[in-house]
């Protein structure tokens, strides 16, 4: 396991010394802050505004990290041969793919809580000098911790996205990769139709399709409470748990798919 | 125990998509090489060698048969904890220095951070890149590539070191401190598994020697064997002799060549059908002293011209072979 630990490191640096992670990451601090004018234009909804801007732009550009980075992470080392190297290390197939995960997820960790610590500033300074008055008037305070689930489910989203795009990335080009990922991710937030479709099909085979895809495919729904967090609606910490326990098992299953494909390719 | 032993290691790939078919990259292959000895797998560009080398790190799978190195399974874990591997051209991260990923390979290995740092600091100085020891591996030419690549390879002061073409991308003098390199590692009591195309390497290196052509292995043995007892004809070294007596030497005893050395000095070339005895009669008799008299041995490329041309050609070939 300590094996694990070096590679994630070494993908974390990988991260570190790229410019363009550093560019998107810029430009999503600057979309935060950008919501604070945004909220002023608006009369009463500045701070949902800023709330709504800031959650969007964490799940966004996290996604986006997510994504392109993860579907480069094997492909990238078998395509340049560096996997040459590495495999002849006293290492097991399945710890350089852990490795390659664990290092995404540190680098995802990383900008998320840049991400976040920047719309906490904005959230702080928007809720600065207001009088008690005009606190009222808010659904929620300005500093919610609730925020902090929302984000912590986001998190656990990316994570299930990562583990994705590593899965494809294990067999498949990057482009392939990302349309797949991609694909995955936008059918994800519509599970929860496919479940209501066997109320409207007449065939019982159809019924049973939907049923059987609702159940095999991502429900990126259910990391969702962006919209309960910022309209001050309590989520309750079951629910919270239950997603994120979703999310492992889910992990954990395309984890392992990821490490059966990579344990038996050759390396021409 | 061997260092290094396969039985009947076989490799086929499929081409094609809508209709693959195999494609026959390494057939039968079996080979001992004996710890501490300097083995060479020679062969033509796509003879199999380096599929024969992915083989034995298991980068890739065998079709059939199997291989083991110090006498556990290739793959292991353990063995791979005392082996080292030069890839052919490698590439590694260009985002990192050379010191960086000398110290994070040690670091798999499990060796400390001290350790770490002593060993990245010996190696490049052997290797020869101790002054660019900080700056990122993308700026390195192919021949420092290399050098970096065969540092990696003894990171861990391995016991059998696998090198692919280790002399490819080095100037002249780069090859000869890899070959000097080489021989440091044998007098160590490394294992040194090398594949190349460049004979005069194996002949300066190897105690044994395998050459492959179009995935099969068709020449396996001592490199002394197989040059010593290939006598093709004799050298004549004589002086004293004349033009005339040349010309007579030459018309009655079958001589194959004349090379002239100095004032009536000659190499005269005999096949091996002509007694050298019959032919030095004849020349002291015009009054030539002989200077010396040489056997003329085939050299490696000799063996590994004629090695090649006679092998079978392979099934289902397509495309190029590793």
């Amino acid at each position: 396991m300590r094996a694990v630990g070096h590679i994630a490191v070494n993908v974390f640096k990988e991260s570190v010394r790229d410019k363009v992670l550093y560019s998107i990451v810029a430009f999503a601090v600057m979309l935060i802050a950008v919501s604070y004018l945004l909220g002023q234009l608006t009369a009463g909804q500045d701070l949902k505004i800023i709330k709504d801007l800031g959650l969007a732009s964490i799940a966004t550009f996290g996604l986006l990290i997510a994504v392109f980075i993860g579907i480069g992470l094997v492909w990238k080392e078998v395509e340049r041969r560096s996997i040459y190297g590495l495999l002849t290390k006293p290492i097991r197939r399945w710890e350089f793919i852990l490795g390659k995960y664990a290092g995404l997820m540190l680098t995802l960790l990383v900008n998320v809580s840049v991400m976040t610590a920047a719309f906490y500033a904005v959230l702080a300074y928007q809720g600065w000098g207001v009088d008690a008055l005009a606190r009222q008037a808010w659904p929620a305070p300005p500093m919610d911790p609730a925020l902090l689930a929302a984000i912590a489910l986001i998190f656990v989203e990316l994570m299930l996205v990562t583990a994705i795009a590593l899965f494809f990335s294990t067999f498949s080009s990057p482009f392939l990769s990302a349309v797949l990922t991609l694909g995955l991710w936008v059918i994800g937030h519509f599970n929860a139709d496919l479940r209501n479709f066997e109320n409207v099909l007449e065939s019982r085979a159809a019924a049973w399709l939907a049923r059987g895809l609702y159940y095999v495919l991502p429900n990126f729904d259910a990391f969702d409470i962006k919209a309960q967090v910022v309209h001050g609606q309590h989520v309750a910490a079951s629910y919270i748990g239950l997603s994120m326990l979703y999310g492992a098992v889910y992990m954990a299953l395309v984890l392992t798919g990821a490490v059966a494909i990579f344990a038996r390719r050759d390396f021409k | 125990m061997d260092a290094i032993s396969t039985e009947g290691l076989t490799k086929h790939f499929s081409v094609g998509f809508w209709r693959p078919r195999p494609y026959l990259a390494l057939e039968d292959l079996t080979l001992q090489v004996g710890v501490g000895e300097v083995f060479g797998c020679l062969g033509p560009n796509g003879a199999g060698k380096t599929t024969t080398l992915k083989l034995l790190m298991q980068l890739i799978y065998p079709t059939s048969g199997r291989a083991e190195i110090l006498g556990r399974p290739v793959g292991d874990v353990e063995v791979k904890r005392r082996i080292g591997y030069l890839p052919e051209n490698p590439y590694f991260y260009d985002y990192l220095s050379a010191e960086e990923l000398l110290e994070y390979f040690s670091a798999l290995f499990g060796h400390p951070p001290a350790e770490r740092r002593r060993r990245t600091s010996a190696l490049l100085d052997e290797v020869g890149i101790a002054a660019e020891r900080r700056l990122p591996l993308r700026k390195f030419s192919k021949g420092m590539l290399q050098r970096v690549g065969i540092a990696q390879a003894l990171i861990n002061e391995p016991d059998v070191v696998f090198l692919d073409e280790p002399m490819s991308g080095l100037d002249p003098l780069g090859r000869r401190e890899i070959r000097e390199l080489i021989l440091r590692l044998r007098d160590r009591g490394c294992t040194v598994f090398f594949s190349s195309h460049v004979l005069s390497d194996a002949e300066a290196l190897c105690s044994r020697v395998a050459i492959l052509a179009n995935g099969r292995l068709v020449s396996e043995g001592r490199l002394s064997d197989m040059l010593a007892f290939r006598i093709r004809g004799w050298e004549l070294v004589v002086s004293g002799l004349t033009d005339a007596a040349l010309e007579r030497v030459r018309s009655s005893a079958g001589v194959l060549g004349a090379t002239r050395l100095g004032p009536e000095r000659y190499a005269l070339d005999l096949p091996l059908t002509v007694p050298p005895e019959r032919l030095l009669a004849e020349l002291v008799a015009t009054g030539a002293a002989l200077v010396s008299l040489n056997p003329l041995r085939d050299t490696l490329e000799d063996v590994f011209v004629r090695e090649v041309a006679a092998a079978p050609a392979a099934r289902g070939l397509e495309g190029a072979r590793g």
